[in-house]
């Protein structure tokens, strides 16, 4: 076990964890942050997807020794009351059906929209490859993704 | 909260962002902008009411007039938490903007099937819903022509309050609420005539939308409870075998671990449920402090395990089914005329066969459950598709009554049948029995993905017999499946043909299976209407045209006396996706399929379109046509049939399970391929058949057809008929 201060959502944490701890289980088990979403566990489904100094970043395979420095931001944080525009445009074309996902969907989708503001269809699809939806809401997700790049 | 956002909200919140306490991170894009943005969708801002008054075990109604409605089934995703409450609000003239909704307990002598399966739960809640909300409606009417002094009859309601016209005064219904909560119960209500419905067929947003896009904790992993203990299993590497002996010894001395032990969900003596099916019955569980040092712990022991029954493989379930259906004979399970003889008489015989391979569910939300067990309680959280069965089966293994057992039932990552069979809920009260302590069992993927209750694996020989004008002689289906064949003997087209017969053949395994979304149709309707298209070509017509021609018989003239269907509906909605998608129009690139199925008492009907680009296809449209009867919640239902679309697709063309001495051969996302955003289709149309039928089946209808429908166009593309699942094996398809 050793002690780590974290940046999460703009407040330190000071965690007790094993040092090869991902960040995923610090942020669920440790600090009770439980809307990033534990999927694969190997960097394969997204639903884990948070930032990292504004990058996406599959946090069940970030060791938290390699969080330690940055700013992280969960889904929890994107927004204080569901207001960022990615999450307004996910309520505009309900695009959740069983929801597990979309925590991740989101975190990459805003991620993605931060560093490109007028993506094409073919770049939507690529950005979001790495995130899957069990449910098959992947053309709500892209409808999605261009609002919110039109409202933002 | 738990109000859905409503888009009537929308005009009148504008609530800014920075306003309402800034937003927190640097790098938010919307913080770059120098103009404040504002929402259009806000948590709802009623305020809570300060007493409840219970009108029935369904709602109750705040002094305020804020009404709670109770979801009485398991949310997995197919909306009900939604639509099952629009239910109620509809005949009880709620007015949406100020109804929670709540979750209900299991309680099945008040709520009756809580179970989220078989695409029934609107289907077989619709009349009693209905009746709860109009009874309601009703006492709170009684109350206010108290209140009044004026009869009944001369009273109206809409959104939440009752008129009389003639006085010009209005009531809430929280004014009468207190006063209606004592009113007897009618027995005997009025339902609404469908035409007057306001909130049934409009389309409402889920109801936990604002929730989920917030990261809220809402699915059975997020349970987080005082003193709660991690827990996870280990079970056998391959079907066939079993626990010989542990050695815990390493894994105990590892920090943050608790216990090691082997627990056995199958107590001698005990009689198990339809849903206590279950891939190992006995497994190693270790409990610790947190999931990352269990899950490490786990990798540290070290078990023998030892051979109980045969190892299979799929090589050998593929010469199992091939040895069945090429020399066995079968169970007959229907016979019209005499095929024998009609093949015989035919001027053309079409025999094809087509196989799947066994499918895991692959939930986003692994298999988990909380669970509290003490002396004579029993206190259950988690995600299951089945809670009343569950009970059923803790009663028996814990040795505790029912009636001292609890069980909530969270919101659902996914369910697609793999949460029909609770024995994870099981796992997880037995160890908190043994550890005599609060415990959350979490599986790893990789114990979800090779512990499944899969799809069967099935192949199908279908053969048809033509005269020299092209019409359909006779008719034979001949199924195998592991453990069962996927045939359904009196459907379509059984009742258009004179010479019909079906033989089942079921073959044993030690792989534990179970229902898939759609069971067996998910299977059998792409084979059929694969075929279907083959035979329309070999008889020299057009395809949609070929299945109506079968339908005009089934209509005028059908064979036999027990046809599952109604053959009206059923070429009703091929008629409109031939309208609707324009067929018979050819566009340059595009490649066409259609297909058509029923089942769960819903008839579908679509045409895929398919452009191959860089050797690989890509599905451009699908118009897909619906009759389920009336629509509840029109923007749920249209997200509901999308993703049956993507999700038969994604099965069709790429996944498998494939076993190698028992063993599962997919264990992660890694090797187990699902559809991802860049593969589904880049639109898809959805159009309802509006008839004011009572509703019936959407979580699952739509996910059968599509594999033919995507397969018929590929034929198209690339001159190659596809027979066998996943599609993307056969190498053509990649140029």
């Amino acid at each position: 076990m050793a002690k780590y201060k974290l940046n999460v959502n703009g407040a330190e944490h000071q965690v007790d964890v094993d040092s090869d701890t991902p960040l995923l289980w610090v942020l669920r088990d440790s600090l009770k942050l439980v809307g990033t979403k534990y999927g694969c566990g190997i960097a394969q489904c997204g639903a884990c997807t948070i930032h990292l100094d504004g990058k996406a970043a599959r946090s069940c395979s970030v060791p938290i020794d390699a969080a330690k420095e940055k700013k992280i931001t969960t889904i929890e944080g994107l927004s204080e009351d569901g207001s960022h525009p990615v999450q307004q445009a996910w309520i505009e074309h309900d695009v959740p059906q069983c929801g597990y996902c979309q925590a991740g969907q989101i975190m990459s989708a805003s991620a993605f929209l931060s560093e490109n503001k007028n993506p094409t269809d073919q770049q939507i699809l690529d950005a979001m490859h790495g995130n899957i939806c069990r449910c098959g809401t992947y053309t709500r997700i892209k409808a999605a993704i261009k609002t919110a790049a039109k409202n933002a | 909260m738990k109000k859905n956002i409503d888009k009537t909200r929308r005009s009148f919140i504008k609530v800014s962002a920075a306003a309402g306490g800034g937003l927190l991170m640097g790098f938010n894009f919307m913080s770059c902008e120098a103009e404040p943005k504002y929402l259009e969708y806000a948590a709802p801002d009623f305020a809570m009411p300060e007493k409840w008054n219970t009108l029935n075990g369904f709602l109750k109604i705040g002094e305020n007039g804020v009404v709670t409605i109770m979801s009485p089934n398991p949310e997995i995703g197919q909306n009900v938490k939604t639509s099952m409450p629009m239910i109620v609000a509809e005949e009880l003239d709620a007015d949406w903007d100020r109804v929670i909704v709540e979750q209900a307990p299991l309680d099945t002598k008040l709520y009756k099937r809580q179970i989220a399966g078989g695409s029934q739960s609107i289907r077989l809640g619709w009349k009693d819903l209905r009746e709860t909300g109009a009874r309601a409606r009703q006492m709170l009417l009684k109350a206010a022509s108290e209140r009044l002094e004026v009869p009944m009859e001369e009273l109206s309601t809409s959104k939440g309050k009752i008129y009389h016209k003639k006085t010009d005064k209005v009531l809430d219904y929280g004014e009468v609420a207190s006063a209606a909560s004592s009113v007897e119960v009618p027995e005997e209500v009025t339902l609404k005539d469908p035409k007057d419905f306001t909130l049934i067929g409009t389309s409402v947003r889920n109801v936990d939308g604002f929730n989920i896009v917030q990261g809220k904790p809402l699915f059975g992993l997020d349970t987080m409870e005082e003193g709660m203990k991690i827990a996870m299993i280990e079970h056998p590497p391959a079907f066939g075998m079993k626990i010989k002996s542990l050695d815990d010894s390493a894994a105990r001395a590892m920090s943050g671990i608790i216990d090691v032990f082997r627990i056995n969900v199958e107590p001698e003596g005990w009689n198990p449920q339809w849903s206590d099916v279950n891939a190992y019955p006995e497994l190693v569980a270790i409990v610790g402090e947190s999931t990352w040092q269990v899950m490490k712990a786990k990798k540290a022991l070290k078990i023998e395990w030892e051979q109980e029954s045969k190892l299979e493989s799929s090589k050998d379930h593929v010469a199992t089914m091939e040895n069945a259906l090429a020399s066995k004979k079968g169970d007959e399970a229907r016979k019209d005329g005499d095929p024998n003889s009609a093949f015989e008489k035919a001027a053309k015989i079409i025999e094809k066969t087509y196989t799947a391979p066994f499918l895991a569910h692959n939930t986003m939300e692994p298999m988990n459950f909380y669970a509290n067990v003490t002396a004579d309680k029993a206190e259950l959280i988690g995600p299951v598709q089945t809670a009343q069965f569950l009970e059923g089966t803790l009663e028996g293994v814990l040795g505790i009554p029912k009636e001292n057992i609890s069980i909530m039932m969270t919101r659902m990552g996914g369910g697609f049948g793999r949460r029909l069979y609770g024995h994870f809920g099981t796992e997880a009260a037995l160890i908190s029995q043994k550890v005599k302590a609060p415990v959350k069992l979490v599986y790893t993927r990789e114990d979800d993905m090779t512990q499944g209750t899969y799809r069967p694996a099935y192949m199908v020989t279908y053969k048809a017999g033509l005269d020299e004008d092209g019409n359909l002689m006779a008719f034979q289906i001949r199924g195998a499946g592991i453990p069962r064949s996927p045939i359904f003997a009196n459907r379509y087209p059984a009742g258009t043909v004179d010479n019909y017969r079906v033989e089942n053949h079921d073959l044993e395994t030690n792989i534990s299976t179970g229902a898939w979304r759609a069971p067996r149709s998910n299977f059998i309707a792409t084979a059929e209407q694969s075929f279907l298209d083959e035979v329309a070509e070999a008889a020299g017509k057009d395809p949609i045209d070929f299945r109506l021609s079968l339908f005009e018989r089934a209509i005028s003239n059908p064979v036999g006396e027990e046809n599952d269907y109604d053959a009206e509906r059923y070429a009703g909605v091929l008629k409109v996706v031939k309208e609707k998608s324009g067929w018979g129009k050819e566009t340059a690139g595009i490649h066409r399929g259609v297909s058509a199925y029923y089942c769960h008492n819903t008839y579908v009907a679509q045409v895929l379109d398919v452009a191959m680009e860089d050797g690989l296809p890509k599905v451009k449209k699908v118009c897909c046509v619906v009759d389920c009867g009336i629509v509840v919640n029109r923007e749920g239902a249209i997200n509901q049939i999308e993703g049956g679309i993507v999700d038969g697709i994604g099965h069709a063309l790429y996944s498998a399970i494939n076993f190698v001495d028992g063993a599962p051969q997919q264990s992660n996302f890694n090797k187990y391929r699902l559809i991802r955003q860049s593969e589904a289709p880049e639109s898809i149309e959805v159009h309802f058949v509006d008839n004011g039928i009572d509703p019936t089946g959407l979580g699952e209808p739509s996910l059968p057809p599509i594999g033919a429908a995507l397969a018929n166009a590929l034929y198209k593309a690339t001159g190659t008929r596809l027979y066998s699942q996943p599609f993307v094996d056969q190498v053509e398809l990649l140029g």
